[in-house]
């Protein structure tokens, strides 16, 4: 049967702003069959965002949401956390607005392991101001702003969120619909900071520049450059060139939660009184 | 036993055109035409929802019973 995503839309706001084709639409619904799974109330569940194209996904969705400032989601959400700690808290963005602006944001969000989900939409670029180069942007790749090709080493934003602290770390890609919802149920029901990154596609400031011709190019090499983890295991290094894992990566249930260590401090701050 | 066919519903206020629903649907079921997404073929539809799924703008739906 068709899934009902209208329950979960603000009504009127559709169609959304996306190009044709960006997967920053598919990776919403996945959200929002996520959402529908875990059963979630939306007056306890606030969706924030940063600035970017990725960032406009708060604004469809019918639930408490925050629409904030430029890589500054989880500045926002961790404020929101500790003053609501019963509330589900759910970051979304982009690459460029998750670890350029908001690197330092994203890095001590793990590092103090805040109860929330992070879903970073990873197209290797700033899609909405007219694709200047992001630190997700491979090597060698086109941008507006690195015409002859990009320089700079990239993120690995797997790598780095577990560097940094989270104790959930999962990737899939726009290609792999069917798998995004479940990777945002395990992360939402994971106690600690969990990121899922979303491999996407933006054909319009991305894609044309690196010689993709179509939209559907660009899902097939999302298709093709994804391998889960579990097949991973049997395959060697040199067959693992070029390819990306897939699939919950990375699992802590042992680092404390941070806003529960927080309210052991309000109770050793009464006692002392 | 007779095969029951599903309903395609396809939103032309929604549908940008973007091939992702043609491309991927398993029994070429659908297809361009001008802008939007039309069906083609109804009677091969397995009803795997592909279409519904990867659809980034909500603009297609399959209706089973
Ligand atoms: C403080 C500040 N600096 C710069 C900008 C301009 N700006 C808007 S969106 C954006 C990048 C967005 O890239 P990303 O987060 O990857 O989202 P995408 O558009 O690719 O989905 C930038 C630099 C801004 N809005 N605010
Ligand atoms: S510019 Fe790129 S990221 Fe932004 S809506 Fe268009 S395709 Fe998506
Ligand atoms: S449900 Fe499957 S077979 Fe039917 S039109 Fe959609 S993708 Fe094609
Ligand atoms: S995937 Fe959706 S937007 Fe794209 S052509 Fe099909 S119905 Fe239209
Ligand atoms: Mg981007």
């Amino acid at each position: 049967m068709a899934f009902e995503y209208e329950k979960w839309l603000r009504p009127g706001k559709l169609p959304h702003i996306w190009c044709p084709g960006c997967g920053h639409g598919i990776v919403m619904k996945g959200l929002i069959r996520a959402m529908d799974t875990l059963k979630l109330k939306k007056e306890e569940t606030a969706i924030l965002s940063g600035i970017g194209c990725a960032s406009r996904l708060p604004g469809y969705i019918d639930c408490c949401t925050l629409h904030t400032a430029h890589g500054r989601a989880a500045a926002f959400a961790t404020g929101l956390k500790m003053a609501r700690p019963e509330m589900n808290v759910i970051l979304v963005g982009g690459d460029g607005d998750g670890t350029a602006i908001g690197g330092n944001h994203f890095i001590h969000a793990c590092r103090r392991n805040i109860d929330m989900t992070y879903i970073i939409m990873n197209n290797y670029i700033y899609g909405m101001t007219g694709g200047q180069f992001s630190p997700c942007t491979p090597t060698g790749h086109k941008a507006s702003t690195t015409p002859y090709g990009n320089p700079d080493p990239c993120f690995d934003i797997v790598e780095l969120a577990k560097g940094a602290g989270a104790t959930f770390v999962a990737r899939g890609t726009a290609f792999h619909a069917n798998q995004i919802d479940k990777l945002i149920v395990e992360a939402v029901q994971h106690k600690g900071f969990s990121v899922v990154e979303i491999l996407d596609d933006c054909p319009t400031t991305y894609g044309r520049r690196n010689k993709f011709k179509s939209v559907v190019e660009m899902m097939n090499r999302l298709k093709e450059i994804a391998v889960p983890v579990k097949a991973a295991e049997k395959m060697t290094a040199e067959q693992l060139q070029g390819k990306v894992l897939t699939g919950v990566l990375y699992k802590d249930v042992t680092k404390p939660e941070y806003t529960a260590e927080y309210a052991k401090v309000i109770e050793r701050a009464k006692a002392s009184k | 036993m007779e095969k029951t066919l599903p309903i395609i519903e396809i939103n032309e206020k929604y549908c940008k055109g973007c091939h992702i629903c043609v491309e991927f649907c398993p029994k070429d079921v659908l297809e361009m035409k001008g802008f939007y997404v039309s069906v083609k073929n109804l009677e091969a539809c397995i009803k795997c929802m592909q279409c519904e799924l990867r659809c980034p703008d909500f603009a297609i739906k399959v209706i089973t019973d």
